[in-house]
Formats: C-alpha cells, structure tokens, sequence
C-alpha cells in the first residue's frame, strides 16, 4: 500500500503555467493521425494534411483556390495536340535532411521521373515498398494517360500522353504527385532500409518534419532554405484532437489556433467568441439523389423532373446540414470554375409535379426503393434522416418510397452495379477542375462501367459530347463554355436531385493571421503568420 | 503453488486460441473489406480489387489465412496494419504505455479514494457519510465516461482554467519516448516543466476513467466489510477489548479485501473498454482510439494483434490477481 500511496503521489494534481514561446508556433488541433508519410498510397485528408507541408508538386494549387501555380516547375510548355508537357524545373530546390541522410545534390529532374516510375512500373524497385497501393494514382488514370516520362536534361523533364487530357496539369497538383528525393530513395535501399522513406520523410516543401508520435503529435520546423522563402511561422504543430468538442474547447483555450470540422452543436458558441472568427466556404463537394435512369419508370424524364419538384429542398437542407449546408442547382458547387449561374432550381410544387407524373402514366404514383447512405460523409451528415425526410414527400404525390441500406462498402458496390431506382451519394472533388465532377460523374464511359461512378447511370449522348471535348480541349475558356453548356442539359434531364454542397465551417483565432480557406478542405500553413508573437 | 501456476498457464492456451479465432474470424464477419473501405466514393475496379487482395494476402481461402496468421504469430510476428503499413507490433509499444500509465493512475486514484471511502460506510452503516458515499457511486457507476470527460473539460479546462484540455504533455515539450511512460520520460528530460506539464494533463483523464472502478471498489469495499463486520472473530476481538483501528484495518480489512481484489482485477477489462472513450475525449495517444480506428478501417492486422495482446495482457493480470489470494489471506493456498 505503501508504494501505491507513493505512486498516487505522483499522480495527484499540479498546476503548473506553460513555459512561455521561444519562437513563432501555430497549433493546428487536427482530427486524426495521418496514415504514413508517403503521399503516393495516401486516402485522406488527414494525411494530405501533414504531407502537403513537407513535399512538394510539379505544379500547386494557388492558396485558397483551385487555379494552377508553379511548384517546381518554374514554367511548362504544351505541345499544340496537348499531348506533350514540358516542365523546366527551378535549380534552387533544396530538399531537406536527416538523421539517416544529408542530401548532396539540389531537386532535380530525376526525383520527379522517380516520383512517376515509383507508382506507374512495376519494376520498380519502390513500386511495392510500403504499398503497392497507388490509389489516386491509378484513380486519376494515369496508367492509361501516360506514354512516357522522360528526363531532357537535369532540370527538364518531358511527360507524353497517349491522349490530350485537360485535367492532366490539375491532377499533378494534387498530393499523390509529391516528391519525393531519388537520392534519399537510393541510399535507403542501398542500405536495406527503403521503407524509411516513407517513415522518415524527406521531402523539399516548406517545412521539414520534426517528429511525429501517433495520435498524439505532429511537429514541424519551418525550412530555412525552402525556394518559396522561410515560411513566416517557425514551428507548426498538429496537436492530434478526434472530438470536435474537445477540438473546441482547445481553440478556446488558445491551446490551439486553427481547428477543423466543428461540432454543429458548439457553433453558436464559437460565434459568439470574440478571440475567434468563424471562416466559412461552400466546398468542393455535391450530395445528390441518383435516379437510375435504365430502370423503369426513371428512365422517362417526366418522372424525374416531377420528383425533383416534390422534394421540398430548402426544408431538407435546413433540417439536415443546419447551418454548413447551400441547396444545390447544379452538379458541381458554386467555388469551381464554370459554374453556371444562370441556371434556375427546379420549383417545389408538389401540384405540378403530380400533373407531370399523370403526364407520363403515374397518374397514382408508384413504388420505388430509395437508397440511404450508411454512412456520415462530408456532403451529407445524415442519410438516414434525410430519406426520410424525403419518402414524406414524395408519398404527397402518390410514391410510396422504400427505405433500403447496406453497408458502405458494399452500398457503393451495389450502387455501381446499378442495382438501385434511387440512391443517395455524393462526391468531394479531388483536383478542381470541372472535368472530375461532370465528366466522372455523369459521362458516358461513368455510366458503362460496372464500377463506374455514374450510378444514374444515365448515358446522354449530347451531354457526353460536351464533356468529352472539353476534356481535349486546353483553352479554358473554350471549356468554360462546354461546361456552362453541359449544366443546362445536365438539369434539363434531371438525373440526379441535387441536394446541397456541405459549407466548410472553420473557426480560426483571431492572432492567426492570412490563413485561407481551400476549396479542396485541406489545411495549408505556408504563408500564414501569427500576430504579435 | 508451482503446480498451481502451471495449471493456470496450460488453462490459458485454450482461452488464447479461442482469442485468436474470435479476433480473425468475427472481425471477417463485418461487410466490407479494407481495401473497399479505402476507396470511398471513387470505388475500385473489380480487377484492381482481386490484385490488391492478393498483394496483401487476403484472398486466399479463410482457414489458409487463419493458418499463416497463427504461424506468423507463433514466431512473434503480427503483421502489418492496412492503413499505416507499420508493423502492428511496433504500434502497440509506441501506444501501449500511454494506456498503461493512464490505466495505472486511473486505478490509484479508484484504490485510494474507493477503499477508505467503503470501509468508513460500513463502519457508519446508515449514517449520512454512508447515504452520501452510496449514493455517488451509484451516480459515478451510472455516468456515460462521454459526457462526464465533456463536463470535466469545460468546468475545469475552459470555465476555471485549472487543467489544460487534453493531450498528455503541453505541445511545447518534446520529450523523447525511452520508457514511453511520459512521467518517467519527462522526470529525467532536462525540461523544466515538462514533468509537471505531464502531470497536469493527466489529472481529468484519470478522474474520467477511474470514476467507474472507484464506484465498484467503493461499494465492494463496504459489502465485504459489512459481511465481515458481522463475523464471530469480529465479535471476540471486540471482547477482548482491541481497539476500534486494530479491528478494522488488521481483522476485518483483510479478510474483507479478498472479493474485493477480485474485482480489481476484472477491473483492469472495464479500464481497457473506459480507456476506449477516454482516450478519444482527451486524445490520448493509447490503444483504445487504436483499436477503434482499425473496425472502423476494417485494419485486420491491427485488430487481430490489439485483441490478442489486450486479452493476453488481462489474462496475466487476473492470473496474477488469483495468486495475491494467498498473500492476503494465508487459508487459501494453492498448493496442494
């Protein structure tokens, strides 16, 4: 007893006050551990997260957009069918080091050869280290998109297509394409060790990794010689925080200065604080309700346009999403380039969408299943509620709708397969071009593939058309216009009821100073400063 | 006694395998497999899928996974985690000694508070101390850890600003992990402070998880008191005019004590499911969120090696728990 007694001592209450800051430090209180430091295997935004400070594109996204930057290539050229980019790399690209290695050589245009061939061949020594599981890689079809890639010379690199492909330049801003060092690469495997490249990390970003303890911490250092300049921060901390409450609770505190995702519960609170401001933006994101356009009776547009007059979407959006939800008009959300304004909703008239149903034979309604997703996701907090929500109305107008569910996994599958008349779903956009939400979600060769995302599975050829050309197309205000062209079709033919882009909510304290919100939902701390510290 | 731990220990090998087999095949009933899981909205072609099965040896027939899972760990290997690619064995010493200090305070704090606070309601049976005392522990036993952490954090965190909120050390101290216990750690750091720090984020976690061992220790502590209060022997030394303390803390305590290590020791499962919660509301780095992250990511590795190593780890304790009888209380001997 004596012992334990002793032991209870030292776990008995004490107050201490924190030592005071040696230098700039920005607390990010974030939601979770991220999977590895290897953006090439990557899945979540949590991991992107930490990886996107430490490694470095070809090409970026601007801060707070979804325009297309130089990264590491200081400009590009494009051959004239589109199919040939020329990057010409920045000499002063200097990665960072380690305990395991001292770099000897500035980026150059071998790592950014070893950033492809790591996640395209086979034969590469890396390609199975770690995972052989190169998602967003393969997701983005770049096994089908690339001929080759090749090195010119040192700072100059030459990537073919077998097709022009629009998105190709966005798709190299996003996280998969890091890069990683060749020569770090090299050395591990020279010594036995080539999984310390994705554990240790290495990378040319503006912060270099201190060290990081799962599920509790993240600490970075900023990188002095970084090209873009020394970030204006000097330590960046990611203080690993699951609950939103708590997340919270720290922010108040000052314990943290940025936190993301809020509990809905916490945010009258939180605009209420004085030392923190609630930023907020519609985000990249859809949620909708696919009709399944092969099977009876959606395949008549009548039907679907009634139904989507029969949904009362301002009462959904409210009950549902509260305040961090805009009901949708169109397929892709207001913050991507093309969206077309013009565009009217569909009206709630339960009236008139029972006149259009007479119109096409159903005159007393009929029954249908209506798929609820299993699952919280981003653009959408509550599929459960929200079917029913929406069985209550339609059976105003004589359907008498069947709440079905499955498991994500096999929801999605199943979805896919086209099993469904109606199915929730939804779609976080991946590289802010236009092409990732109409064209994946709604083309044709979506809408043909058993594991394609086109789950209305609706194939209507002069929608196809459009969005297949402005894929080829690289003037972007030719594609504009295809684009603003395809979203009036698109509502014309009413497959999907558009429900609501999810608002990211972000409250920030108000010393943070310049953070920018990205449309994408990734937290980014280059070029963000403290005040008064 | 040595015959006695051998039968104990050949009683465990069952009790292992049926670990083992619980972990791999119930995990397996759950829809959906980790690569699905991964793949979110994006989905996965059908060819891709079959190949990434392969790659990571899931699709070969159960029996023949459970077969090399089993051999595998039989040489002390537990496999990879999906999610992380680290080696499931290297994630539950990084994670396990935050649970275990946190478990180890939680269970001081229950022992220190919950055994005097039984004794003294048996002793004052149907005083007010002994309504009072009852009374907490029912509502302690009966309070959702959830809620109760959220409570704790903005009365003490936010409102008076006595604690910090969560975390186990202020994020301006970096203490490199040796023992991993950070108490340890950060007492021989040369940070001033940090031990200090570490022990100021452990107080409401401790608090939290120790609320429902303290009710049950509480309560188990009078009971066994009342019922040994009662005995003959109790009534003798009280006739041979011993004093009131001898009575109560040499004969009566110790004979008392015995249901009352008993629970302890079962105890030490209830602090691995309350360390689940716990560990989410203070984000402490342990295998609780771990282990819950990994259903979540249909992570079999993870899962499979988490259960094992936590059902091992509370076989031994109740192992050890059966073997303190004897010291307690010199009638029962397990020899024989």
């Amino acid at each position: 007893m004596k012992k334990s007694a002793l032991f209870a001592a030292i776990c008995v209450p004490a107050f201490l006050a924190a030592a005071p800051l040696a230098a700039k430090t920005l607390v990010y209180c974030s939601e979770g551990s991220p999977e590895n430091f290897y953006p090439g295997i990557n899945t979540t935004g949590t991991s992107f997260d930490v990886n996107e400070h430490i490694y470095d594109n070809i090409v970026d996204f601007e801060r707070g957009g979804t325009k297309v930057v130089p990264g590491l290539a200081e400009k590009w050229d494009i051959s004239a069918d589109g199919t040939v980019y020329t990057f010409h790399l920045r000499k002063n690209a200097k990665f960072h080091s380690n305990k395991n290695f001292k770099p000897t050589r500035n980026l150059n245009a071998d790592d950014i050869v070893f950033m492809f061939e790591r996640q395209w061949k086979e034969e590469n020594p890396y390609f199975k280290v770690t995972s052989p599981n190169h998602s967003y890689f393969t997701d983005m079809g770049m096994p089908k998109l690339l001929k080759s890639v090749e090195k010119v010379d040192d700072y100059t690199v030459k990537i073919t297509l077998n097709q022009p492909e629009a998105p190709f330049l966005s798709n190299l801003a996003m996280q998969w394409a890091g890069v990683q060092s060749k020569e770090y690469a090299d050395a591990m495997l020279k010594a036995g060790t080539p999984e310390k490249i994705d554990q240790d990390p290495i990378g040319s970003g503006p912060f270099t990794l201190v060290n990081y303890q799962k599920d509790a911490i993240v600490r970075f250092k900023a990188f002095p010689e970084y090209w873009g300049g020394k970030a204006k921060i000097d330590d960046l901390v990611f203080a690993i925080t699951p609950d939103a409450s708590v997340r919270w609770a720290k922010l108040q505190k000052g314990e943290c200065h940025v936190m993301p995702y809020p509990n809905p519960a916490d945010l009258e609170a939180i605009k209420k604080d004085s030392n923190v401001t609630l930023m907020d933006q519609p985000g990249l994101n859809i949620g909708y309700l696919a009709y399944n356009t092969t099977k009876k009776p959606f395949d008549d547009v009548r039907v679907r346009k009634a139904l989507n007059m029969a949904i009362n979407k301002k009462a959904l959006v409210q009950a549902i999403y509260l305040d961090s939800g805009v009901p949708a008009t169109n397929p892709i959300p207001p913050a991507q380039w093309s969206y077309n304004k013009s565009i009217k909703d569909d009206e709630y008239n339960p009236e008139a969408a029972k006149k259009l149903l007479a119109e096409a034979g159903f005159a007393n309604g009929f029954e249908t299943d209506l798929w609820s997703l299993p699952v919280q996701r981003p653009y959408n907090p509550n599929g459960k509620r929200m079917a029913e929500l929406m069985q209550a109305d339609l059976a105003k107008i004589g359907v008498k709708a069947e709440i079905k569910s499955y498991e994500w996994g096999e929801y999605r599958k199943r979805a896919q397969a086209g099993e469904h008349q109606m199915a929730q779903l939804g779609w976080t956009g991946d590289n802010g071009d236009p092409d990732n939400f109409l064209h994946t979600l709604l083309g044709c060769a979506s809408a043909q593939s058993a594991s394609g995302s086109n789950i209305a599975k609706w194939c209507y050829k002069p929608y196809d058309d459009l969005v297949t050309k402005a894929k080829v197309v690289t003037n972007q205000a030719e594609r504009t216009k295809l684009y603003e062209q395809a979203q009036v079709i698109f509502k014309e033919q009413a497959p999907w009821f558009t429900i609501a882009h999810a608002v990211q909510l972000k409250p920030v304290r108000k010393e943070v100073v310049d953070f920018k919100l990205s449309p994408f939902g990734r937290h980014t701390f280059y070029g963000v400063d403290i005040k008064g510290k | 006694m040595i015959r006695f731990i051998l039968t104990r220990l050949s009683l465990l090998i069952p009790t292992f395998i049926g670990i083992t087999l619980a972990a791999f095949f119930l995990i397996r009933l759950v829809p959906g497999d980790p690569i699905e899981t991964m793949a979110g909205e994006r989905g996965i072609d059908p060819a891709r899928h079959e190949q990434l099965k392969k790659d990571f040896g899931l699709d070969r027939p159960l029996l023949v996974q459970y077969g090399i899972y089993i051999g595998r760990v039989l040489q002390g290997d537990l496999g990879k985690s999906v999610v992380t690619r680290e080696s499931v064995l290297t994630e539950f010493q990084t994670l396990f000694p935050a649970t275990v200090e946190l478990g180890i305070c939680a269970i001081l704090f229950a022992l220190i508070l919950g055994i005097p606070a039984g004794i003294l309601a048996a002793v004052r049976r149907n005083s007010i101390f002994d309504h009072g005392v009852m009374g907490l522990s029912l509502t302690g036993y009966s309070m959702p850890i959830f809620w109760w952490g959220l409570i704790l954090i903005l009365l003490f965190s936010v409102q008076l600003g006595l604690t910090p909120v969560s975390g186990r050390i202020d994020v301006l101290y970096y203490i490199e992990p040796v023992t991993g216990f950070l108490l340890i750690d950060s007492l021989f750091s040369d940070d001033e402070g940090a031990f200090l720090s570490a022990l100021e984020h452990l107080i409401l976690p401790t608090i939290v998880l120790g609320t429902v061992p303290l009710a049950v220790i509480a309560r188990m502590t009078r009971s066994a008191m009342l019922e040994v209060l009662g005995e003959d022997y109790i009534r003798t030394a009280k006739a041979k005019g011993l004093s009131r303390f001898r009575i109560i803390a040499l004969h009566a305590l110790r004979n008392a004590m015995i249901p009352v290590v008993t629970v302890i020791g079962l105890q030490i499962g209830v602090l691995f499911t309350g360390a689940i919660l716990t560990e989410t509301i203070f984000s402490w780095p342990g295998i609780g969120k771990w282990l819950i992250e990994a259903i979540f990511r249909r992570d079999y590795p993870v899962l499979q090696g988490g259960i094992l190593l936590v059902g091992a780890i509370v076989m031994s304790v109740n192992l050890i728990v059966d073997l303190t009888y004897g010291l307690i209380n010199p009638r029962i001997r397990h020899t024989r």
